[in-house]
């Protein structure tokens, strides 16, 4: 081997440095063409994927380029038969190099970093009218409940959370027992709901249109299914529903609220069985995790209703409904089912509820 | 008077003591419940509570951990320091307390990879259980018991320890040394790790299951969950006992053992990076002593540190958990970067490129790692003002990093490549490790980890930097140091079949995670949104066929042990001390203390060698080889 310099022969130098640079270019349409979102459902998002598809232009680059030296310096500087005893040229450093190296992607990590520091300004921003709506949100194992105020300055609760198209809403972000986070990932944005601090994120939803409200902590064995819905309503339709949701909590105030206001004779306009399969659209349905043969359902989070309600009285039902830790079946946790039940179902709801699982069960 | 077998150090008398330790909790919860007139009088889980804490004690002091220092603090005359107690007899000797370095390196790195195995075997029942939506084989009590325990045994029982196992063997060779320096404190450390590891795999059989708060066991929910919880609690003091003691005998070993002529500009990065991880460990790991302790006074003491009905902050608990567990990151990575840089220089035959800068990135990062611990809470609630700070220390602490990366490259950079195993392995590690960094810059810009934090985008980061990471540097590591520990040649054949299969579904199994992430399916569920199942099942088969490449590992390491070709001293023709005794090296390393006389790397130097053995004429340094002639630059 006389004669060798190992000094990288300087087309192949050229060509790795092309196809790397093709790579490069190549590497960034397809990290720019992936859906990698979720749909984009608030101006909030727009934002931050707009400094997704920036870290993905700068990324890839940086990837390939590393990659391309490892497989240049493999494919041109392996030890070839008969160099078993060469060693390579002792070059032991080169300031000039390595000022470069250090500055370089220092001034680039700073640049990403200010431009990431104005998009979380402009995504905590107030917005500018001052018009916000505000929605107390609380996380308890294993549920969320919102909390709204009516124009007439009454309160009510809701399990499902209903916000208006277009305008920026406030939440302020509770925990009753263990750390939650409430998350809508097609809104971005998620924060943590902490016992005995008040956190919150705003947000101005920009599609209507039905999306998941996940808990993002691990907060218990409910985790995986503390999941529920935040409905996004145009201003029409969400005023419509804060004036019924309104009426409708005055008319049939929860316990917890207003005292022992009787049902009057809604009992016969709600259908249990509909209420146990669908729910009410505020509160989950029961056969989301209750298995029961008369409904048709089938699911295994909780209880077989079938075998553990078989021959239990209507008072006892009501309990196991409204305080679902009374009496834990065995094999299943305490505070998996979400405890509030008694405040999302009116009365009226929960005797139906309960005459119908009563019916069901004695067959 | 006590039978023998009682008296002397061993299991039998670490059963017995062990049993001492159970009769001893009973008697304590029995004895302080009548004081106190609580009834009943015997509660099982506060017996077990004490247990938990007494039994591993009494055991260490059975097993023979501390019979010196009793007979020394007692009077008695100590026994002769004739070093009996040093070097292995039989395979029998790593079963027992012993001092020698060399022992207690294999020891660690052995029962480790047993703990690798352990974990792996759960991730494999996770990923069984994923592969589907909806429920398979474990209910979500289970689940969220298997990616605790997975991630709790591999943190603190298998990348701590095994690195620290590495060090242990190889460092005290690498610096001239007869030994560490506290070696009977070294056996304890080892001793404390399989209590850690008993007690993390015990918690499955708790009441209630085991611990299944995350490895970050967050409280208020690790303060009110099943006594399983405490396993864990308790696990991670011996387990943090152990780091610490290895950490603080490696800075004096460092700091007082180096051989004449070994001044710290001439000590291999190996060392430079096992010094550094040693300062991270001292100064973070009695920061998760104490989050551990908080918790464990909150549950067995009614404390209210996190309760806060009672004025508790359950914001504190995040606060001193990552003040420790973010230096734990490099705490789990700067021995890696050290065995990269040994091995990369000698497989590429050509000196370090910026040796200096090299040791002084170790430190920054040092430094710098103090410093970023909130970005780990960037959706926790805290207050708001320190986030982008802490977002541009994250952000400044891939500088040292990319120094470190460039100048391995430049290392490479017209030298002679072996690509053997080790090295496949670091090149592995150079461009797995990048693409972690990557998306560890990305998760340092607050609005898009407002996004996905504690979603699989973070589960594919923390597997590309400690999988892709630290375990490519340690499989690194193992194949390169196994002639000199083991004095017997791996099989490269199989090595590299491993590399490869290792390589391809370590990226098959964790690279989808980052899009199902952004996504928005979130970390720590064992049922998900039916959208993600085609990733997942695929995810699922990729994995299995990842643990499958271990066993072939497993069996190379066992088989070459048994009956591999024996190894010469140096197959590498490494200049460090290490490679210039015989493979295994001698009980006391070297007959006299080597004279360093340069610096570790100056490959290309012909004749140059960083040390002078004086042990005789049969054994002389390996002087490096000649050099490709110098370019006309």
């Amino acid at each position: 081997m006389g004669g060798e310099t190992r000094k990288p022969r300087r087309e192949a130098m050229l060509l790795t440095a092309a196809i790397g640079l093709v790579l490069s270019a190549i590497g960034i349409v397809i990290g720019l063409w992936i859906d990698w979102f979720p749909i984009q459902g608030s101006t909030q998002a727009e934002d931050i994927d707009t400094l997704w598809d920036v870290l993905v232009i700068c990324s890839v680059p940086v990837f390939v380029g590393v990659t391309a030296v490892v497989l240049f310096s493999a494919r041109e500087f392996r030890q070839k038969p008969g160099e078993e005893h060469l060693d390579g040229p002792p070059i032991h450093g080169n300031t000039k190099l390595e000022i470069v190296w250090t500055a370089i992607p220092a001034v680039m990590l700073i640049a990403l970093c200010g431009y990431a520091a104005v998009v979380l300004s402009n995504i905590e921003e107030a917005p500018a009218s001052g018009q916000e709506d505000r929605v107390a949100v609380t996380g308890e194992q294993f549920t969320w409940t919102f909390e709204y105020t009516a124009p007439d300055g009454k309160k009510f609760s809701t399990n499902q959370l209903y916000v208006e198209q277009g305008k920026s809403v406030k939440f302020d972000v509770r925990s009753k027992d263990v750390i939650h986070d409430f998350w809508v990932p097609q809104w971005r944005l998620k924060i943590d709901a902490v016992p005995g601090v008040t956190t919150g994120y705003r947000v101005t939803p920009t599609r209507t249109g039905v999306y998941p409200v996940v808990c993002a902590e691990l907060c218990g064995l409910g985790h995986a299914f503390m999941r529920q819905s935040a409905h996004v309503l145009t201003p029409a339709r969400f005023d419509k529903w804060m004036t019924d949701m309104a009426a409708k909590k005055a008319a049939g105030a929860a316990p917890a609220a207003g005292g022992t206001a009787a049902a009057g004779g809604e009992t016969a306009a709600v259908d249990g069985k509909a209420l146990f399969t669908d729910g009410n659209g505020d509160a989950t349905a029961c056969g989301a995790c209750h298995t029961l043969a008369d409904a048709g359902t089938e699911a295994a989070t909780g209880p077989n209703l079938d075998e553990v309600l078989a021959g239990q009285d209507a008072a006892a039902i009501k309990t196991s409904i409204i305080d679902p830790n009374a009496e834990i079946s065995e094999g299943f946790g305490e505070g998996i089912m979400p405890p509030n039940y008694g405040e999302t179902l009116t009365p009226a709801e929960i005797d139906a509820l309960v005459k119908y699982i009563a019916d069901a069960t004695k067959k | 008077m006590l039978p023998a077998s009682l008296r002397h150090a061993g299991w039998t008398r670490a059963t017995f003591y062990t049993l001492l330790g159970i009769a001893f909790s009973y008697a304590l919860s029995l004895g302080a419940r009548a004081g106190f007139d609580y009834d009943p009088l015997l509660d099982g889980e506060s017996v077990l509570q004490i247990a938990l804490i007494a039994a591993p004690l009494f055991f260490l002091v059975g097993i023979g951990c501390f019979d010196y220092w009793f007979y020394w603090a007692s009077g008695r005359p100590a026994r002769p320091e004739d070093h009996s107690g040093h070097g292995a007899k039989s395979w029998k000797s790593y079963f027992y307390v012993n001092t020698d370095h060399k022992v207690i390196g294999i020891q660690y790195t052995v029962l480790s990879f047993f703990f690798l195995l352990v974990g792996g075997l759960m991730a494999m029942l996770m990923r069984a259980e994923l592969a589907q939506p909806g429920r398979q084989f474990v209910d979500a009590g289970t689940f969220n018991g298997l990616f605790s325990v997975h991630a709790s045994i591999l943190i603190f029982l298998f990348i701590i320890p095994v690195f620290a196992g590495l060090a242990n063997y190889v460092l005290p060779l690498m610096i001239g040394a007869p030994d560490m320096a506290f070696p009977r404190l070294n056996a304890l450390s080892f001793w404390m790790l399989p209590v850690a590891g008993v007690l993390m795999m015990a918690s499955f059989f708790a009441p209630g299951g085991s611990f299944a708060s995350g490895w970050t066991a967050y409280a208020p929910l690790s303060n009110t969950a099943p006594i399983g919880q405490v396993f864990f609690t308790i696990g991670v003091q011996f387990a943090g006992a152990a780091s610490i003691a290895t950490a603080l005998n490696f800075l004096v070993t460092i700091i007082t053992m180096r051989a004449p002529g070994m001044s710290f500009f001439r000590m291999p990065l190996l060392v430079w990076a096992n010094f550094s991880t040693s300062l991270l460990v001292v100064i973070a790991t009695p920061f998760i002593a104490a989050s551990q302790f908080f918790v464990l006074l909150d549950r067995g003491l009614g404390f209210n540190f996190f309760n806060s009905a009672q004025g508790g902050d359950v914001l504190m608990y995040q606060h001193v958990f990552w003040f420790y567990s973010h230096p734990a990151v490099y705490i789990m990575m700067l021995p890696g970067f050290g065995i990269i840089s040994e091995i990369l220089a000698v497989k590429s035959r050509k000196p370090i490129f910026g040796y200096r800068m090299m040791a002084f990135s170790l430190l920054a990062i040092v430094v710098l790692g103090f410093t970023v611990w909130a970005h780990h809470m960037f959706v926790s609630g805290m207050q708001e003002w320190i986030r982008v700070p802490m977002m541009i220390t994250t952000a400044i602490i891939a500088v040292p990093t990319g120094i470190k990366i460039f100048s391995w490259l430049a290392t490479m950079w017209r030298g002679v490549l072996k690509l053997d195993t080790p090295m496949l392995f670091a090149l592995g590690f150079l461009t797995m490790f990048t693409l972690g960094g990557i998306s560890g810059v990305m998760l340092a810009m607050i609005p898009l980890t407002i996004h996905v934090s504690d979603t699989y985008f973070i589960v594919a980061h923390i597997h590309y930097v400690l999988f892709g990471g630290s375990l490519f540097t340690i499989y690194a590591g193992v194949y390169y140091w196994f002639p000199k520990m083991t004095g017997r040649m791996y099989d490269e054949r199989l090595g590299k079949i491993h590399f490869w299969m290792t390589f391809v579904f370590f990226n098959a199994t964790f690279a989808p995670m980052h899009l199902i992430g952004v996504q928005g399916m979130p970390r720590r569920v064992a049922d998900y949104a039916d959208q993600f199942a085609g990733w997942n099942l695929a995810i699922s088969l990729a994995s299995f066929a990842l643990g499958i490449s271990t066993l072939i590992f497993v069996y190379n390491m066992v088989v070459s042990w048994r009956g591999g070709p024996r190894a010469v001293s140096n197959p590498w023709r490494a200049l460090t001390l290490e490679w210039q005794v015989t493979s295994p090296p001698p009980v006391f390393n070297f007959d006299r203390i080597p004279t360093v006389v340069g610096g570790p790397y100056e490959y290309g130097i012909p004749g140059a060698v960083h040390g002078i053995l004086h042990d005789g004429a049969e054994v002389t340094p390996t002087p490096a080889g000649t050099a490709a002639q110098p370019s006309k630059e």
